[in-house]
């Protein structure tokens, strides 16, 4: 059975026919085309689906498109402007915040929730507000430089307790 | 991997939801943030032909105090009770329970609900919903049932609700001034599941006595249970380290405590004795401390 949806996607009105099992992460991918979501484990566990529904960070392998219906979806497409990448993003790029990068989408989509909740995180609400990501690279220490980078970026004085981490 | 198909339904209002399931009978699952149900759909643990979502009763999402009950509805996310002003008020407890519940993005869906109504063995809420003397409220075309939550866990996955319920609320008495609460978990390292998570609550007198002790037990056994024997060991004696190590031993007695593919049913055992005797350590630091919880109708 099918069902009318419409989702704003990255600012943009999407309406579809979708069947009632359709996941939203495949709605992005399959459907859309927006394929920089990523699916790792399929079970709710690492997070490489993870977009933002209604300003939370979620899981998009684990929940349904038809749930997602008259919501607001971005997606790691869509979070840089005019051209440019988001300061997260850039954060990333410049401490080494990825190896394969297969994580990353999501990694940067749950960061941004992060720095929403926690401003000026605490390495020790850093790592506790990542475990809903996983790296197989292993690479969290250049995560961490990077999320810390992104706070100082992005809020209004930076954090001289930053500079020690940089530097490990 | 994708479900089988289904029928999916999104009803207005709780009574519409009763009458659904009322009518679509075992043919339909509830959905609430679907963090466990569409994982077993997706492996087809489960497939009902009916899905009922409830995101769009309102009345189930709502967190408020009557009198000295804190009342949580039941597609309250964990991330709600986390935040909730209301209840890092008046149970700062149960908002720090929720925040060592799984992971960010999960706590965004998962609700308190549907967690406690899914009684998975290693779910977090269910050492509290026991250790705070929770009550489950039901509601199904004949009316509202009360559940007790000493006779709401009654095996694997399975609670006292009815085919025909829809669990509406928690309701939760609130702590008394004297009394100090933690809540100390192994996390499993990938899924943040408890491998063992222990919810201890002691009342203590002005003099250092224990005058009342619930310690829940969630992650050994097939489901959440209350550390019965500890309780009575501690129960109208000095709460002190002499007393707590020797009750603790007692941690696994009259629990049916399982291995599963990760830790032999000995492991767990060791466990649970030593996460009991920590938890209960935790109190008595807590207790001196002065870390007791608000007083009841301080807020309202």
């Amino acid at each position: 059975m099918k069902h009318s949806i419409s989702i704003t996607v990255n600012g943009e009105k999407r309406s579809n026919e979708v069947e009632s099992r359709l996941l939203l992460v495949h709605f992005l991918r399959d459907v859309l085309g927006l394929t920089g979501t990523h699916v790792g484990c399929d079970t709710s566990q690492c997070g490489a689906c993870t977009v933002s529904l209604s300003g939370q960070a979620v899981k998009s392998c684990t929940i349904l498109a038809v749930q997602a219906d008259g919501t607001d979806v971005v997606t790691i497409e869509g979070i840089g402007a005019d051209g440019k990448l988001h300061p997260i993003q850039e954060a990333f790029r410049s401490h080494h915040g990825l190896q394969c990068g297969f994580c990353t989408p999501g990694m940067i989509m749950a960061v941004k929730q992060l720095l929403e909740r926690y401003p000026d995180p605490t390495p020790e609400e850093i790592r506790h507000q990542l475990d809903g990501n996983i790296c197989r690279c292993t690479g969290y220490h250049g995560i961490i430089k990077a999320i810390e980078a992104a706070a100082d970026e992005m809020g209004s004085k930076p954090n001289p307790r930053h500079k020690q981490t940089a530097a490990s | 991997m994708f479900p089988a198909s289904f029928k999916y339904h999104k009803p207005g209002s709780l009574i519409e939801a009763v009458e659904l399931l009322a009518t679509l009978g075992d043919e339909a699952k509830l959905l609430a943030g679907g963090h466990s149900l569409i994982p077993a759909l997706k492996l087809r643990l489960a497939q009902p032909q009916h899905l009922i979502d409830l995101s769009g009763v309102g009345d189930l999402n709502q967190v408020r105090v009557t009198g000295n009950t804190l009342i949580i509805g039941a597609t309250t996310t964990h991330w709600q009770v986390e935040s909730s002003p209301v209840v890092r008020n008046v149970l700062p407890y149960l908002s720090k329970v929720a925040a060592l519940i799984a992971d960010p993005q999960v706590r965004n869906r998962g609700t308190i609900g549907g967690s406690v109504v899914n009684a998975d063995p290693a779910a977090d809420y269910p050492a509290s919903i026991l250790a705070l003397n929770a009550e489950m409220v039901c509601i199904s075309r004949s009316g509202q049932r009360v559940v007790e939550a000493a006779d709401w866990f009654q095996g694997l996955m399975t609670t006292a609700i009815e085919e025909s319920e829809i669990l509406s609320e928690i309701r939760i008495p609130l702590l008394s001034s004297n009394s100090v609460a933690t809540y100390l978990k192994l996390p499993h390292p990938a899924s943040r599941f408890a491998v063992v998570g222990i919810a201890a609550i002691a009342t203590l007198t002005a003099d250092g006595q224990c005058a009342d002790a619930r310690i829940g037990v969630t992650g050994v056994g097939s489901t959440a249970s209350r550390a019965n024997h500890v309780e009575r060991q501690l129960l109208h004696q000095r709460f002190d380290v002499k007393r707590i190590d020797h009750a603790s031993d007692a941690a696994c007695e009259g629990l049916d405590i399982d291995g599963d593919m990760h830790f032999s049913a000995d492991d767990k055992r060791q466990l649970c004795r030593v996460y009991v005797r920590r938890a209960l350590h935790q109190l008595r630091a807590l207790a001196e401390s002065g870390s007791f919880q608000p007083a009841i109708g301080d807020v309202v």
